[in-house]
């Protein structure tokens, strides 16, 4: 091992920091792999083909998908509102966007449920439209909303900031109407934050138990996320079937961004080679 | 445009902050201030906040030599794997917390790969208090790592090399040239990992089996009385977590404002493992 530095410590912090994340992380998440590579397929296919198993993952890649989709528009405006405009509590506004990062999922959680139920402020409005959203797959977008915006809002607002005006000014000067100046200029210069934020949000949305648990109402085949139908073995003792479970979501999600990841790079490129 | 579109986004956050913000301190004043400070001071009530406080403290402490010892090694030396050893760092963010904790149960659980030999010693760690500090050691490790390795790469080592050349000490060099230039960043990552490690819930739910008054931490206390209808109770204790959560954020803005604010937002979204 080469040190191109002089400094003391190295064999120390890094023996420690090796140590650490070897016992914390690393070990107990190679667990859940050799857990697995004692299946046989027919275990597999037990453990992962009934349509409870299905419904779960059905709905914990719909509803993250449509709530990252949500994200991604209403994040972009709330960045860009924040950036370009001022207005009498813009700062606050700023930095409550962090809220659903700051606030223990759990709280989160009951207060939308609170929110969203039949009998409370939102959830009544709601049901005079005849709309329900407590104890629905729309709950559950809701709260995957909530925990998920500020990933958006936070990628995009430096990307904004830094957009140059003298292009825009350009844009204008050249005869580009105000919709042209953003769908031309600025949302191309956008798209790739807004995109790493939303899937971020997706990201974070597929794992979610907290602000989900109570909105949900938590019903087998109709409001059941993958997190807790590994909840639901594990309180069964079915230790096999949760690490089956959790391992083909740690799976399909890992694949998920790095297909992003690689879309991302190619566009990136194209891109580049644009310039 | 402008009023739309503004209008359009403090509608947003009116509907997905402001709301959900006004909905807990409603109900948990719902029944008067008697019923608040009677939830607040119910021993087991008293007893998560203690316990939550514990976890918090030894999680945060532990965390935090961690996170320096990584940010050392990696911004100060130069070594293959470095950049696989950054993202192994980055990892528990990207993991679902139910994940998170049922790791802990199938390597220390009953049925676990050192489950026999673990009760054959008496040690109880799952659906105990050391099985809560693992998992919540888990989730929250990133945070501290994740704000100084950016902070001391982008420093450089130089100021450090020439308290080296004149003759200072190692422990020297870090309490007296590393220490005052990282103690923003360094409070920031703690003030994010200690939010973090005292509302964490999945993870710790998980491993924490929920025995009363001896497990539950304060949101598994507020789940506690919220499925058991006690609503007004539950979002008095949900309140208190509220207020810590607008402090932390507040303590945010304030850091980054002391930073030069050239960095908007950040923090508890960049570089989250993709």
């Amino acid at each position: 091992m080469k040190r191109a530095g002089v400094l003391p410590g190295f064999g120390l912090t890094l023996g420690f920091t090796l140590l650490y994340l070897g016992l914390i992380v690393v070990i107990p998440l190679a667990t859940l792999f050799t857990g697995t590579a004692s299946f046989s397929l027919g275990d597999l296919q037990a453990a992962l083909l009934s349509p409870r198993v299905l419904a779960a993952f059905r709905l914990s890649f719909a509803a993250s998908l449509v709530a990252a989709l949500v994200t991604a528009v209403f994040g972009f405006l709330l960045a860009w509102v924040l950036v370009r405009y001022r207005f009498p509590g813009r700062s606050a506004v700023d930095a409550l966007v962090d809220l659903p990062f700051a606030l223990p999922t759990a709280v989160g959680g009951i207060a939308l449920t609170a929110l969203w139920s039949d009998n409370g402020w939102l959830g009544q409005l709601a049901a005079t439209a005849g709309i329900k959203v407590a104890f629905t797959p729309l709950g559950v977008v809701v709260a995957l909303v909530f925990i998920g915006f500020p990933f958006v809002v936070r990628m995009v607002q430096p990307v904004l900031q830094d957009l140059d005006p003298a292009i825009e000014e350009a844009a204008s000067s050249l005869g580009a109407d105000r919709l042209q100046t953003f769908s031309r200029v600025i949302l191309p210069q956008a798209a790739p934050a807004i995109v790493s934020g939303s899937v971020l949000a997706f990201a974070r949305a597929l794992g979610e138990y907290g602000t989900v648990v109570f909105i949900s109402g938590n019903m087998p085949l109709r409001t059941e996320t993958v997190p807790f139908l590994i909840l639901a073995r594990l309180e069964q003792y079915d230790y096999a079937g949760a690490t089956a479970v959790a391992v083909l979501m740690l799976l399909l999600a890992a694949s998920l961004l790095l297909a992003v990841n690689a879309l991302q790079g190619r566009g990136a490129a194209a891109g580049g080679a644009h310039r | 445009m402008r009023l739309l579109l503004t209008g359009a986004a403090l509608s947003f956050v009116a509907l997905f902050i402001v709301l959900p913000l006004g909905t807990i301190f409603a109900g948990a004043l719902a029944k008067g201030a008697g019923v608040f400070w009677a939830a607040v001071r119910d021993p087991e009530t008293l007893f998560s906040v203690r316990l939550t406080i514990l976890v918090t403290v030894s999680v945060v402490a532990a965390n935090l030599v961690f996170g320096l010892a990584a940010a050392w090694c990696i911004t100060r030396f130069r070594f293959p794997g470095r950049r696989l050893l950054s993202s192994l760092i980055e990892l528990p963010l990207s993991i679902s917390p139910v994940v998170a904790g049922l790791v802990f149960i199938l390597l220390l659980g009953d049925a676990g790969v050192f489950g026999r030999f673990l009760s054959a010693h008496g040690i109880k760690v799952i659906f105990a208090l050391p099985g809560i500090i693992l998992a919540t050691l888990f989730v929250t490790l990133p945070y501290v790592a994740r704000e100084l390795i950016p902070l001391m790469e982008a420093g450089g080592s130089q100021e450090e090399q020439a308290a080296l050349t004149l003759g200072a000490r190692g422990w020297q060099i870090f309490r007296r040239v590393t220490l005052p230039n990282i103690s923003w960043g360094l409070l920031y990552g703690v003030v994010l990992a200690s939010a973090r490690a005292l509302g964490e819930f999945g993870a710790v739910s998980v491993v924490s089996g929920h025995v009363r008054g001896e497990t539950t931490t304060m949101p598994l206390q507020v789940e506690i009385l919220y499925n058991e209808y006690h609503f007004a109770a539950a979002f008095a204790v949900a309140s208190l977590l509220s207020l810590l959560a607008l402090l932390t954020v507040g303590i945010k803005k304030w850091l980054q404002r002391r930073a030069g604010g050239g960095r908007a937002g950040g923090g508890f979204t960049e570089g989250m493992a993709t």
